[in-house]
């Protein structure tokens, strides 16, 4: 094994498999003060980007009409959870074009996936 | 006590910290080293030692160097380096193994290492230059400029910067933090970048004039309005 693999894989967290179009729902520990909490980030896998332990995950939502995209370092010790709420039936890996989308427009097929 | 050990860089990651801050780290494979020679005031009129990196395929070396191995009771190397010895801590014999376990995390360390050539360039690559503009007709893009006046001194002036060879030179960078420390598997990993390619032969030494990381600024508590 190479010496970068035994460091990285020390850092590798369980993650749920992922793909483009899954909603997700990301369980985020948001620290304030002393206090820590967990905030739900809820949106649409748009791009994965593999890479070991530097891999990460873009995910996009409409907030208050507003598209917000928050790209999440997958193996971060920040994320405490990751739910896989539905998948969808996406053509591309990287579902950018969801950008110029709006509203119904922006609605996509479910897909029944076996986990 | 020898203040540095040599090892081979072995490529760049990230670590997370527990509070999910993504550190850009780099891994050496650090030692094993060995002491091939002493020197001691006596015979060379300053201490320091010769510390050879153990690879894992043993190197052919010609009788005269054989003879210097086996003086030290160890097996070749093809890399050696000279060290110094910080007072302090009994001293390096020939023979005796220097591991990683000499630094700590937290503890600052310099790296010197050769680095990546370039090969021939210009002077707005090598040296910094601003170069002109590119466009409103300008004529004048990368080139040196004037490098002397006509009448006086109607010469070069000698360490003119120019065009030339850019890259593998010996480059040290200094207060790297270390992050970790892997004494079983000979891993150091650092903050930050090290001169280089992949595979090349660095030196990982205690930081000379080491420098403080910078402290978080404590946000005063705020009386109660």
């Amino acid at each position: 094994m190479k010496a970068v693999d035994i460091l990285e894989k020390a850092q590798l967290m369980e993650r749920p498999t992922m793909r483009s179009g899954d909603t997700v729902r990301v369980h985020v520990k948001v620290r304030e003060g002393d206090k820590e909490r967990i905030q739900m980030y809820e949106g649409i896998v748009i791009g994965q980007h593999r890479g070991g332990a530097s891999a990460t995950f873009t995910v996009r939502k409409m907030s208050f009409g507003q598209g917000v995209e928050r790209i999440f370092p997958l193996h971060s010790p920040t994320i405490a959870k990751i739910d896989v709420l539905r998948g969808a039936q996406v053509r591309r890996a990287k579902l950018y074009f969801l950008r110029d989308l709006r509203g119904k427009a922006a609605r996509m097929k479910e897909t029944r996936r076996t986990a | 006590m020898v203040t540095g050990i040599i090892g081979r860089k072995v490529g760049m990651t990230q670590v997370f910290l527990p509070d999910g801050t993504v550190v850009p780290a780099t891994v050496i494979k650090a030692g094993p080293c060995v002491v091939v020679q002493a020197k001691t005031k006596q015979t060379d009129g300053y201490e320091a030692v010769q510390l050879g990196l153990v690879d894992a395929t043993p190197s052919k070396e010609n009788k005269a160097t054989t003879g210097h191995f086996k003086k030290a009771g160890v097996p070749p190397t093809r890399i050696r380096r000279e060290m110094t010895v910080k007072a302090g801590g009994d001293l390096p014999k020939a023979g005796d193994q220097i591991l990683v376990d000499i630094f700590k995390a937290g503890e600052k360390v310099d790296v010197i290492a050769t680095s990546r050539g370039k090969g021939f360039q210009g002077v707005v690559k090598r040296h910094g230059f601003a170069g002109g503009a590119a466009t409103h007709g300008s004529m004048f893009h990368r080139a040196p400029g004037s490098i002397g006046a006509s009448s006086f001194p109607s010469r070069v002036v000698k360490g003119m910067r120019a065009a030339g060879r850019m890259g593998a030179d010996r480059v040290t960078t200094h207060n790297l933090r270390i992050v970790s420390v892997d004494a079983g598997n000979h891993l150091l990993v650092l903050r930050g970048a090290v001169p280089g390619a992949p595979n090349g032969v660095v030196i990982v030494r205690h930081a000379l004039k080491p420098k403080k990381d910078p402290q978080p600024q404590v946000e005063k508590k705020k009386g109660k309005k």
